[in-house]
């Protein structure tokens, strides 16, 4: 019988109170001395070959017969008001098929209901204006020159501070701070905590606004047959991207089947339906066949996300002996012209040490700049990058080593709730990173490499995160009658390696071959509830409940084999693949049972369970950097990261490295090139191309040695894993920063650390 | 649910030339295609031929995802029109496995896991066929050269390179 449960499901750092319905009975974790044939070893993907030969079908290869496009005309003002639309020319071009745009389109409530789906206010440079819809995308890019809006030009505000001011312009009617009050969080006492330190320190840090770049830009192909609708969406969240439509369309949700198959990354912004999703299902349906919108590169720059900028200022106070007493710390994100949530920075400060007094306050204040969506451990990377900068300040200030300074710090339980962890790897995770770069010899080092022009920096930074997954999310694990099985679930691989890590869950629990194990995701049809593949919450959250289904799997087919097979139950095992009788050794291949018995197949069900109570799960790591800096032209090189992670047991050690340097190298880019530059005196987005926005290359790259600790968590869930997509990148700026202020001899506050920046802030010799 | 917009007629001219015929010789197969002047290979390879193993990442020259070879030379096909294209040979993605059999360099980029996504493997692995073609010793440096106008945002660098260096010794091995 299903059971209700109530359970507390983290998402990005947030915490919510949640009833999931629980079907079948959990099955007790795995052990820390499990010895596995399949869990655990490098694993290619299941999926490799259509991915390296052009098979694989992205959202962008979705090509239906009869299909049109769309594209999307965009405000070319920070903040206009639309007072005529002109589209007249642009319907007497050959080949147009439909012009969506607000006088013609019905008012669709947008973002909460900040704006419409076609709303007659833009609020950023870049807003939707009108969609065309044509044959050919050049049809669609000359009719959307043939548009003439006219505009009534409003005044914008784009810097976060002065939308905070009494007369600023106004984003919304309801004020430019989100919810209109700061997030405040406060535990001890914070004027006792200062009053009792013995040194105090406090800087102000600004952040970048960084934009995902992903290689495939958001997109969708919609296709009516009859009243239902079929959506490919290049997404991380099938099931959202299918209730958003749901909602905007008012139609059932059983009417709307979304597909992702392969997504060209995500990194965050893709966690639910674009407007180019609707505008392409509201066009499907007005024409009467298949539409397909693509962002171009500077749409996706203007219009689909942002890792926001941000303000902090931190005041940390501390005993001589290194030991927090009391941090303050207020931080103002520019969240751009909406968001469905706040922009904060401050949860690494509040859990991350153990520290008795805090007070945190988070401004996320809209401007008429592009929204902004998560990015990869969103806020994380931004506070943890102001905070551990603080404890190294804090480090040179009372001669402390900075690793020491951290481990005097060290959180035993969570400082936030007081509960204990379910386990915790970060010590390990500081020794051996500190190992793997020879962080005690790293002044040596530095005497040895280091010249006049050229010097050497060591750094280092913590990462913690969420990253416990939890329910609602479920399975199935079918047995094909041709003996091999089926993993059936509603999530997505994102390029993670999802796929291959729940097909080597499954093989392990059936005890078969994973050659054997077929999995399908990426399909609301197929009507298995997954969550969104963000937050680092697929594995933890969808592995177990595969584990569960391929259990109970594996049940029945011995239930049946020994029925059929005419052997007692207990007799029966299942290894490799077949069926082995304990007491003969005689094989026998589990297609042989389904001979028998015509097209039975076998399905198992598995759910996951809940979260254990009053306990936190978190991911930890360490990160270390080492640098050079040339202090003649500014330019800073890394030589070297080393990353150490704690995130549970390690399912596939293959592609969770491939994890590891992805997040660092977005963190590197982050810390050195990536800032998108707006124009203040007109709004406007400077560098929308990667041409001029500059994500890493491979010339940018540095060693990278990267180690998982290997920890199994015994609580979590039944497979003792937790995420693992988001923490690589969180500390990786951080350590960059440190270890140049440490070759410099001091800080740089702003990221990202470029030329000028180094040049200006070097102490002279 | 809106209704559909009813469209004036059409009266004005297409703009630009218009459709004209190319002969387009793509893995070794002889293509002929109609379309206008300013259709990109890129486009023409997707659209008219259906090979969308081939990838738009910017549509400008700037991501790499596109890269294709013309007479074995990488080049980006969203900055190549089709016309360009008659007379000369074109190699894409679909064309490296030969009956059902991996390359090398493919085989490699699933060992070492050099991708996770998987966008911008196509234009990766025609990069390094183009390298290894003229150049089947490569050092780690020649390969990062090779690679440098082909951007993966989910940072596989690290395994692109082994994936190269492995790939460049099996085929040496077999050579």
């Amino acid at each position: 019988m299903p059971r209700v449960v109530k359970t507390q499901v983290e998402f990005e750092g947030r915490f919510y109170d949640e009833y999931v319905v629980i079907e079948g009975e959990d099955v007790p974790p795995w052990s820390a001395q499990q010895e596995f044939s399949v869990v655990g070893q490098p694993q290619t993907r299941i999926d490799g070959v259509e991915r390296v030969t052009g098979a694989a079908k992205f959202t962008h290869d979705i090509q239906l017969p009869g299909m049109l496009y769309g594209k999307i005309l965009r405000c070319p003002h920070p903040h206009a008001r639309i007072k005529n639309i002109n589209t007249k020319e642009a319907e007497r071009l050959p080949g147009v098929r439909a012009i969506l745009h607000s006088a013609n389109i019905p008012k669709i409530p947008w973002r909460m209901g900040l704006t419409l789906l076609f709303d007659q206010t833009l609020r950023y440079a870049g807003e939707e204006v009108a969609c065309v819809i044509a044959d050919e995308e050049e049809i669609c890019e000359d009719a959307r020159e043939l548009i003439e809006v006219e505009y009534e030009v409003l005044p914008f505000v784009l810097d976060p501070l002065k939308a905070l001011e009494p007369k600023a312009p106004k984003v919304h009617e309801s004020g430019n701070l989100f919810h209109n009050e700061p997030e405040i969080y406060e535990r001890g006492d914070i004027q006792k905590g200062f009053s009792s330190a013995d040194v105090t320190i406090e800087g102000t840090f600004r952040t970048q606004t960084a934009l995902h770049n992903c290689m495939e830009t958001h997109g969708s192909v919609a296709l009516w047959e009859g009243d239902a609708l079929t959506i490919w969406d290049s997404t991380q969240h099938i099931f959202g991207v299918r209730d958003v439509v749901a909602q905007a369309l008012g139609l059932p949700k059983h009417k709307i089947r979304v597909i992702k198959q392969y997504m060209g990354g995500g990194f965050g912004s893709k966690n639910s339906a674009g407007k180019y999703t609707v505008m392409a299902a509201l066009a499907a349906k007005m024409t009467g066949r298949p539409v397909k919108i693509i962002l171009d590169r500077h749409e996706e720059n203007l219009a689909a996300g942002n890792r926001p900028a941000s303000i902090q200022t931190l005041k940390i106070g501390a005993k001589r002996d290194g030991r927090l007493t009391a941090i303050y710390h207020k931080s103002v994100v520019n969240v751009g012209a909406y968001a469905t949530w706040g922009g904060g920075t401050t949860g690494p400060t509040r859990r991350l040490y153990a520290c008795p007094n805090m007070k945190t306050e988070d401004y996320s204040v809209f401007t008429h700049l592009g929204p902004y969506s998560a990015f990869r451990a969103p806020g994380y990377v931004e506070g943890t990058f102001a905070l551990e900068s603080m404890m190294d300040e804090l480090a040179k200030k009372l001669r402390i080593d900075p690793l020491e300074l951290r481990l005097r710090n060290y959180a035993e339980s969570d400082p936030a709730t007081g509960w204990p962890y379910t386990t915790k790897g970060l010590r390990q995770a500081y020794h051996r990173g500190a190992e793997l770069i020879d962080w005690q010899g790293r002044e040596a080092f530095k005497r040895k490499y280091s010249t006049h022009t050229k010097k050497i920096g060591f750094g280092m930074a913590s990462q913690i995160w969420g990253g416990s997954g939890g329910p609602p999310a479920y399975a199935l694990v079918k047995i094909n009658p041709d003996g091999t099985a089926v993993v059936v679930t509603g999530t997505q691989d994102i390029g993670t390696g999802t796929k291959t890590a729940l097909a080597q869950i499954a093989a392990e629990a059936l005890h078969f071959p994973i050659s054997s194990v077929k999995v399908e995701l990426g399909d609301t049809q197929l009507g298995v509830y997954s969550p969104l593949s963000a937050g680092s919450m697929t594995l933890a959250s969808v592995g177990p409940a595969v584990r569960v289904a391929s259990e109970e799997a594996r049940k029945q087919l011995l239930d049946v084999g020994a029925q059929t097979l005419e052997v007692p139950r207990e007799e029966l095992e299942i290894e490799q693949g077949e069926f082995l009788n304990r007491r003969t050794r005689e094989r026998t291949p589990v297609k042989a049972i389904f001979e028998k018995l015509e097209n039975f197949m076998i399905i198992g069900r598995g759910a996951r369970g809940p979260n254990p109570e009053k306990k936190s799960v978190n991911t930890f790591g360490a990160q270390f950097a080492q640098v050079e800096v040339d202090t003649e032209t500014g330019r800073v090189t890394v030589q070297k990261i080393v990353a150490v992670h704690e995130s549970g047991r390690v399912i596939n050690p293959l592609t969770i490295t491939s994890q590891l340097e992805g997040g660092i190298i977005q963190g590197v880019g982050f810390a050195l090139t990536e800032r998108r530059l707006v124009d203040e005196r007109t709004g406007l987005v400077l560098n929308a191309s990667l041409e001029t926005y500059k994500v890493p290359t491979v010339q940018d790259v540095p060693e990278i040695v990267a180690e998982m600790v290997n920890l199994p968590d015994p609580e979590v869930n039944n497979l003792g894993v937790k995420g693992v997509g988001e923490p690589p990148i969180i500390p990786t700026a951080a350590a960059i920063a440190n270890a140049v202020a440490d070759a410099l001899g001091s800080r740089i506050y702003d990221l990202p650390l470029t030329l000028d920046r180094v040049l200006t802030t070097r102490e002279l010799p | 649910m809106a209704k559909a917009v009813k469209l004036r007629k059409p009266q004005v001219e297409r703009r630009g030339p218009s459709k004209t015929s190319v002969r387009l010789t793509v893995n070794d197969e002889l293509h002929e295609i109609s379309v206008e002047p300013r259709r990109t290979l890129l486009d023409a390879l997707r659209k008219d031929l259906g090979l969308t193993g081939t990838k738009k990442g910017c549509d400008e020259g700037t991501c790499g995802s596109c890269t294709v070879l013309f007479d074995g030379k990488p080049v980006y096909s969203c900055l190549t029109l089709a016309i360009e294209c008659e007379g000369h040979e074109i190699e894409t993605i679909e064309s490296l496995a030969k009956k059902g059999q991996l390359h090398p360099i493919q085989q490699a980029f699933i060992e070492q896991d050099a991708l996770q996504c998987g966008f911008c493997t196509p234009g990766q692995i025609l990069s390094i066929k183009a390298l290894l073609d003229i150049n089947p010793n490569p050092t780690p440096d020649d390969v990062k050269r090779a690679v440098s106008g082909n951007l993966c945002r989910c940072g596989a660098y690290p395994k692109i390179v082994q994936a190269a260096l492995q790939a460049a010794r099996q085929l040496s091995k077999e050579s």
